[in-house]
């Protein structure tokens, strides 16, 4: 038995078996505990030590060959299987909820195995081919089969399917500018091509038109699941090829760029957002920022507190993405519309689901109480203290957000005067939404406990950790 | 390979992707994707053995069987881009401002990919420019799928030319195949879609 057999294989196996049960209820549950055991026998199973059971002695091994070719799922990998395996059970668990399990689980189940492989294989240049695979498995998520597929599905077809060329060209010129590093410009067609996959795969600006897009038309519970796990994973490969090339570690250049971009992403996406008109749209733009400040930590000068950012950012945007998307939902359910003129005054019939919508969307803004702020907070800290223009300009993308925030929270509680406070979530909505609530709020006032994360990271990056 | 076959196929690839921009019927848009695969192969070949690049050839004519079967499936509708304008003109202007910035980049890849000859490099350059231009002026699921299929096939040219592995083959086959069929997924949303409005 090897690790990559039973976090990407067995997942893979189960999403065709789940596609089988028609019970919503059945693959909800049976899914969501799947994803749970996994990512707590990433926890407490060790790779590459025997483990003694009575008197087998088994040994977990981290290498699994197929054509010639390797998927390593070593020791240092177990943190990122236990984040992503519990992010995602969590995700399945809500989707019995919304009655959206049967399409969810399986397909999740196959894009997050492909998403995993995409950071286990080796040469992880074939990375950027299963990447593309688990995009073209998120389309059917991502456009129902009885609605005309929206721009917002298209684009994010063709600019992920884009990224897919760019970084495999990109990691041929590598190979060259590793064997001859003077060559300044094959190094400057390398980082101009890499530059340009990454855009694209992690929508940075101006390639991040279709995520308000397919805010807008999609089902929300499936888009929050692609923005949380599609960045996620794409920031974690981008740091791979940091920590793996010495000579893109070293550059200058790159960390400046790098925060040019993000910077600039998230001032426009600030400004867009504060005049938005439709909900879901406003979410896609909170997803946009919450990405750019994640290239932005990878900016800082010392590379072990970068990826401790990039890391310790990834729950309070998961949480975020989940309580919205889940609330989101359920408020398209009632309105079938998030737009600012359909969801008018609905505080009044769905008070935990705007209370829910609101927080999450201040969390993501790292507004106090709620999880991001803490470690945004502190990220904005060291922005401000390294360059005090960026820091006003991180100001202005998060004020942006905030901005947003209360005006949804105004046209959610805009109804017409005595309009009686009436909840009409159902007991298991409350307790979902309640729990998410509660996290969002928990993560906020308890920041320590996401810090165990960053026990791990030394070993997940070599020399980025370090 | 000889170089006036290289050229030829420069030719295919030049005149299928042009013609694509204009014509409107499906039948013809599929026939053309499967003769661009023709002109792909040549092009592989000079890099690649007659079995691998043949592999690439029957994905491509497989993706524009797929596509074709369930296009038939459906009555003859004519998709408009609103928001783009019709004019074939209009279509031939940009079709020739594209081939003209090719023509002036493609020389400076025999630089960038050592290795590469200049009519494999004008045949990628040529299928990903007329891809993405396709892209750009298009919203329908089946054009759409076209136009990524040839700006695969066009990366796919210039990557044969400095990677010959089975597997990377195999996997950009998996890839181009999968296209075909989110491609399929997404026309019969979107006439499933139609029905309905219809019904209304």
């Amino acid at each position: 038995m090897s690790a990559p057999v039973i976090w990407l294989g067995i997942p893979v196996v189960a999403a065709v078996l789940f596609w089988a049960i028609r019970s919503e209820r059945w693959t909800a549950i049976l899914g969501g505990s799947l994803a749970l055991i996994l990512s707590i026998l990433a926890a407490v199973i060790p790779i590459d030590q025997a483990i003694l059971l009575g008197n087998i002695s088994i040994r977990i091994a981290s290498t699994f060959e197929i054509l010639g070719r390797r998927f390593i799922l070593s020791s240092s990998d177990q943190v990122i299987l236990v984040l992503i395996y519990g992010i995602i059970s969590f995700w399945f668990f809500g989707s019995f909820v919304i009655k959206f399990a049967h399409r969810l689980v399986p397909l999740g189940l196959m894009i997050t195995a492909l998403l995993i492989g995409s950071l286990a294989v080796e040469p992880f240049l074939y990375a950027a081919l299963l990447i593309e695979m688990a995009v073209l498995i998120a389309v059917p998520l991502l456009a129902p089969p009885d609605k005309r597929p929206g721009r917002g599905v298209i684009r994010f077809l063709i600019f992920q399917t884009l990224a897919m060329p760019f970084i495999l060209f990109s990691g041929f010129l590598l190979s060259g500018v590793e064997a001859s590093p003077a060559d300044i410009s094959l190094v400057i067609q390398a980082a101009v091509l890499l530059s340009l996959g990454f855009a694209f795969l992690l929508a940075v600006f101006p390639f991040y038109t279709w995520i308000p897009m397919i805010c807008q038309e999609a089902p929300p519970y499936a888009v929050g699941f692609v923005l949380m796990l599609f960045p996620t994973i794409s920031l974690l490969f981008g740091l791979r090829f940091l920590d793996r090339y010495t000579f893109l570690r070293e550059a200058r250049q790159l960390y400046e760029i790098l925060q040019f971009i993000s910077i600039l992403t998230m001032v426009t996406a600030g400004i867009w957002v504060m005049f938005e008109r439709h909900a879901g749209r406003i979410m896609g733009y909170a997803a946009v920022i919450a990405t750019a400040m994640s290239i932005l930590a990878i900016s800082l000068p010392n590379s072990a507190a970068a990826v401790g950012f990039v890391f310790l950012l990834i729950i309070p945007r998961a949480l975020g993405l989940g309580v919205w998307s889940l609330a989101a939902t359920l408020l398209h359910q009632h309105t079938h519309s998030l737009a600012f003129t359909d969801i008018k005054g609905q505080a009044r019939h769905l008070p935990l689901v705007s209370a829910a919508i609101i927080g999450a969307t201040l969390s993501l803004a790292g507004v106090v109480p709620f999880a991001g702020f803490p470690i945004q907070f502190s990220l904005w800290d060291k922005i401000g203290g390294s360059s005090v223009p960026l820091g006003i300009w991180f100001g202005i993308g998060i004020l942006g957000l905030t901005v947003s925030a209360l005006r949804t929270l105004a046209v959610l509680v805009m109804a017409p005067e005595n309009t009686l406070w009436q909840s009409s979530e159902s007991w298991s909505e409350r307790i979902l939404l309640g729990l998410g609530l509660g996290a969002l709020v928990m993560f906020g006032l308890f920041p320590q406990w996401t810090q165990l994360l960053l026990v791990s990271l030394p070993t997940v990056f070599e020399r980025l950790g370090k | 390979m000889p170089d006036s076959i290289l050229w030829l196929a420069v030719l295919i690839t030049l005149i299928t992707s042009v013609t694509f921009l204009l014509v409107r019927d499906w039948r013809l848009s599929l026939a053309l994707l499967a003769l661009q695969y023709c002109g792909m192969f040549l092009l592989v070949l000079s890099h690649w053995p007659p079995g691998m690049a043949a592999a690439k050839l029957i994905t491509g004519w497989m993706s524009a069987a797929i596509l074709g079967m369930t296009q038939s499936g459906f009555p003859n509708f004519t998709y408009l881009d609103s928001s783009w304008p019709e004019g074939r003109t209009f279509r031939l202007f940009i079709a020739a401002l594209v081939i003209i910035a090719i023509a002036s980049f493609a020389p400076s890849l025999l630089v960038w990919l050592p290795g590469i000859s200049l009519p494999v490099g004008y045949g990628g350059m040529i299928l990903i420019g007329m891809g993405i231009l396709q892209l750009g002026i298009t919203i329908q699921p089946l054009r759409v799928t076209i136009g990524m299929l040839t700006v695969l096939s066009g990366f796919e040219i210039l990557y044969a030319s400095i990677e010959n592995s089975v597997l990377v083959a195999a996997l950009l086959s998996v890839v181009n195949l999968g296209l075909a069929l989110v491609g399929v997924y997404l026309i019969n949303a979107e006439d499933s879609a139609r029905q309905v409005e219809e019904v209304k």
